[in-house]
């Protein structure tokens, strides 16, 4: 490699490239940074003796428990979509990926509707049997880790599917030609070979997991993302919440450089698809209808149907004619946010693939911490540069006569540039995923015929990781559909989205009034969903 | 627009001239916002959109005055606010409890404002003593029971409840809401820190099940026969017997022969910097008054701040109570302390 050196070689143009993106999630980090330079010894002594132990532990098990979780869900449903043949697999195909469109927190929060001591379920049971004290709490440290799960293994599904339909067959055949039974080409081929999108996927729901708030609150199960809540909104103290936010950052750092550790040097070489897929046969084929029927079912068909109740009993007094403007508000903020982050995502890679200098691969780790964030102290992160930049024209305006109270602020560009701070990890991840794919040999090729960095992007590229392109850009849509602090945050004037409608509703515990446009939000997320299995469909029956 | 940004992302392969044209139509969304109206009167609010709306619809309605409003948590606006320093757009801000607001004027983001209207509507105990904020609706924050299996003649007081005679029947709700710490703290005024400890601890060693995320889950839990007691803001179980009459949960008003029924306020301030700081002590003192009142508590089955104004039917039903006259100030000072106590009270 050309640029590989030490970390102070500064000739190549790769850091300053990725800086230039990285600005964008380094900018709000380096704002959380600052409070280092106040220190809350008082609330941190207390922080200390009271909450952190608790919390620390028992961040720590949610991290294993959904980690182990998403993977456990997410591998094995796309091996069987991806590779098997089984009925029904074309349904399941894509509407396994229909959860990412729901909430975890509405998850959450139907699933205990339902089955905590109160909920139908045990009622129903208590009604018939007597007693339902022997039935599992779902207000516990398994709930939490069951609900999260279910939320979030469509970010390895997707990823890992994405892997599999590009090469896991050919694995396969070759392997059982060298004498390999298809388990063994599974667990030894086909496994290690999807390891970068399965790794990919997992880190992205990690990072999600990290930063929630909201679902883990509804279990009241606190974890260190609560932490920095109290210490902001209860103790009011935001330079020791931010604090608490920062370790959290160094220790998704921490995480990243053991995945890098990991990674390095791994190259991926493998294309073409053979069009034979594995048929199940007898137990099997109805040993995968059930287990993908009762993912779908306690993912998505449980909480949906719970959405259209509540949607149905509040439809009359809700819906009105700002409802259309919600909608379109919010379809135009994600449609746009998933085409910026993606292209960011898609040059971040590029960056990364072009130059494999260690500050390079560091400035592009930095990029798209944004997510691990919680998202209330990161929009705040975003705010107050924003704002500072903001009174500076004002004050230049006001020297040419022009008096008003805000330029940036409020519009669409500062928007997406938050967002982007916060999404950039969720776009960067499947496309660089895809990225590993191109071989060092494609590569060398593209150079030593004397192509330009761009135009390699162009030409060689950009093709090759054309379904990673659509993944993120799925993902990245589905994902500021549901956001909401950065949307609450640098929204203009009455410009409100579907989740600023929920945010709205749930912030005073209505819970069945925000069925509506959680609904809308999960509805207008199958749209790109189904678009996405029509191009991922297309050549692999 | 959309489609037209992905269609020249699409050919953008091919040909990164067309590149630009993405650009241009989204340099054309850069600058949605246009200036405010010369009559505008800008509010930033904690309070949901659905229970302010209304009242701003009427406000504009009477005096041709617009009113712009943006909605986010507490936190975040009074961030928002301090950020945009002198040159914030707000006029008034309206948040959903007196801890906030405290906070909101410890941190000079407001104004000290006179007015003869709100002194006559707000009783002093609602409102800022240096005129920074006024509360506007009453949340009263008191004990629930079962009304199968509990003779309310046994309830007295949030501290009898530490009692262990209440062990395995008390549900609370998380000691991270608001409410809570509100509550512990005027606790913490009158009693002091170390008596008010030991009543948490007695909650806590009471408690049925694990901490509820919300007020909804503990009254329905009481009603479901989970546990016999719970402490709720009126207005969640107002909400509730609205939608079920027959739920058999009975509200008794706690501490009616001490110091009264614990009380948080949602109210409103002029911030410091507001562009418009007439218009926004007019909104304010508009709200404060009559009809606003009415439409401001009805619709989340509040008290009214004003006493001259009466409460909705479903409310008046629990008939008068007491109200704990300390100001309420006093819960956002002590609210921290109430949060620490809570903590090393294993009061989650």
């Amino acid at each position: 490699m050309r640029s590989r050196g030490s970390i102070w070689n500064w000739r190549g143009w790769g850091p300053s490239r990725a800086l230039a993106i990285a600005a964008l999630t380094l900018i709000p980090l380096l704002v959380v940074l600052v409070s280092f330079f106040d220190p809350q010894p008082e609330v941190w002594s207390h922080l200390a003796a009271y909450v952190l132990p608790g919390v620390l532990w028992n961040t720590l098990i949610l991290i294993l428990g959904v980690g182990a979780g998403v993977l456990f869900l997410g591998v094995p449903l796309a091996w069987l979509t991806a590779v098997c043949d089984f009925p029904g697999r074309r349904f399941f195909s894509w509407s396994l990926m229909l959860p990412l469109a729901m909430p975890a927190y509405v998850l959450a929060f139907v699933q205990v509707g339902l089955l905590d001591f109160t909920g139908p379920v045990q009622s129903w049971l208590r009604d018939w049997l007597g007693s339902s004290n022997w039935f599992p709490p779902i207000r516990s440290t398994g709930g939490v880790v069951l609900v999260l799960t279910l939320a979030f293994y469509p970010y390895v599904y997707l990823l890992a599917r994405n892997a599999f339909i590009t090469q896991g067959l050919r694995a396969v055949e070759a392997a059982q030609a060298l004498g390999y039974t298809r388990a063994q080409a599974f667990w030894k081929v086909a496994l290690p070979m999807a390891r970068p999108w399965i790794a990919g996927g997992m880190t992205l729901a990690l990072m999600e997991t990290l930063a929630d708030f909201g679902s883990v609150s509804i279990f009241s199960f606190d974890t260190f993302t609560t932490a920095i809540y109290k210490a902001w909104f209860a103790l009011f103290n935001l330079p020791a919440a931010s604090q608490l936010a920062s370790l959290l950052v160094m220790f998704v750092l921490v995480l990243a450089a053991v995945d890098q550790r990991l990674r390095q040097n791994r190259r991926y070489a493998a294309k073409n698809f053979s069009p034979v897929r594995i048929r199940l046969q007898g137990g099997t084929r109805w040993a995968a209808i059930v287990f993908c029927s009762l993912i779908l079912a306690m993912a998505f068909v449980v909480p949906f149907i719970q959405l259209l109740i509540w949607a149905y009993s509040v439809w009359q007094e809700d819906f009105d004619g700002r409802y259309p403007v919600f909608l379109l508000h919010s379809i135009w903020l994600a449609g746009l946010a998933a085409v910026a982050v993606t292209v960011l995502g898609l040059l971040l890679s590029a960056i990364r693939q072009h130059h494999r200098d260690p500050l390079t691969q560091w400035l592009v780790r930095l990029a798209t911490l944004g997510y691990a964030i919680p998202g209330t102290v990161l929009a705040v992160g975003v705010f107050i540069p924003v704002a500072w930049l903001d009174n500076q024209l004002l004050r230049a305006a006001s020297w040419f006569g022009w008096e008003t109270s805000q330029i940036l602020k409020g519009s669409l560009l500062v928007m997406l540039l938050a967002l982007s701070a916060r999404f950039l990890a969720v776009a960067y991840q499947p496309i660089d995923a895809a990225m590993q794919r191109i071989t060092r040999n494609q590569g060398n090729a593209a150079r030593s015929l004397g192509l330009s960095p761009r135009q390699t992007l162009m030409r060689l590229q950009l093709p090759m990781v054309r379904g990673g392109l659509l993944t993120a850009a799925l993902i990245v849509f589905v994902d500021v559909m549901k956001e909401m602090p950065i949307t609450l945050m640098t929204r203009p004037f009455g410009w409100d989205t579907l989740a600023v409608r929920v945010f709205e509703m749930t912030s005073e515990g209505m819970w069945d009034r925000a069925a509506l446009p959680s609904l809308a939000i999960v509805l207008a997320g199958l749209l790109p969903v189904i678009l996405l299995v029509r191009k991922s469909e297309s050549g692999l029956h | 627009m959309v489609l037209i940004l992905l269609k020249g992302f699409s050919v953008m392969s091919k040909n990164r001239r067309i590149l630009l044209s993405p650009l241009r139509a989204l340099a054309l969304g850069l600058f949605l916002v246009g200036p405010a109206a010369a009559d505008t009167v800008t509010v930033y609010s904690a309070r949901n959109e659905q229970l302010i709306k209304p009242l701003f619809d009427a406000f504009t309605q009477e005096t041709g005055t617009q009113i712009q409003v943006l909605t986010d948590k507490e936190g975040p606006l009074l961030e928002r606010l301090k950020a945009e320093g002198a040159k914030t757009a707000a006029d008034v801000l309206i948040t959903v409890d007196a801890g906030n607001l405290w906070q909101a004027s410890q941190m000079d983001l407001l104004r000290s404002i006179k007015s003869p209207v709100l002194t006559a509507n707000i009783p002093a105990n609602l409102r800022d003593p240096r005129g920074e904020w006024y509360g506007l609706s009453v949340r009263a924050r008191t004990i629930i029971y079962n009304k199968k299996t509990v003779n309310p003649t046994n309830l007295s007081t949030y501290e009898a409840l530490a009692d262990p005679v209440w062990k395995g029947k008390l549900c609370l709700r998380t000691s991270k809401k608001v409410y809570n710490q509100s509550l512990v703290a005027t606790m913490i005024a009158t009693l002091g820190e170390k008596q008010t400890e030991q009543i948490v601890r007695g909650w806590v060693a009471n408690l049925a099940t694990d901490v509820f995320p919300d007020d909804n889950g503990v009254i329905k839990a009481v009603a479901a026969g989970q546990c016999e007691v719970g402490i709720v803001n009126t207005y969640y179980l107002a909400r509730q017997l609205d939608k079920d009459p027959n739920m058999p949960v009975g509200l008794f008003w706690a501490n009616q022969k001490t110091r009264g029924v614990h009380v948080n306020v949602s109210g409103a301030g002029v911030t410091r910097y507001a562009p418009n700081p007439t218009g926004g002590q007019k909104l304010i003192e508009w709200l404060s008054a009559g009809k606003a009142q009415q439409i401001y508590t009805d619709k989340d089955f509040e008290y009214p701040a004003n006493p001259q104004v009466k409460a909705d039917s479903i409310i008046r039903q629990w008939g008068p109570f007491k109200m704990d006259l300390i100001n309420v100030s006093k819960a956002g000072e002590l609210q921290a302390a109430a949060t620490r106590l809570m903590d090393r009270a294993g009061y989650r």
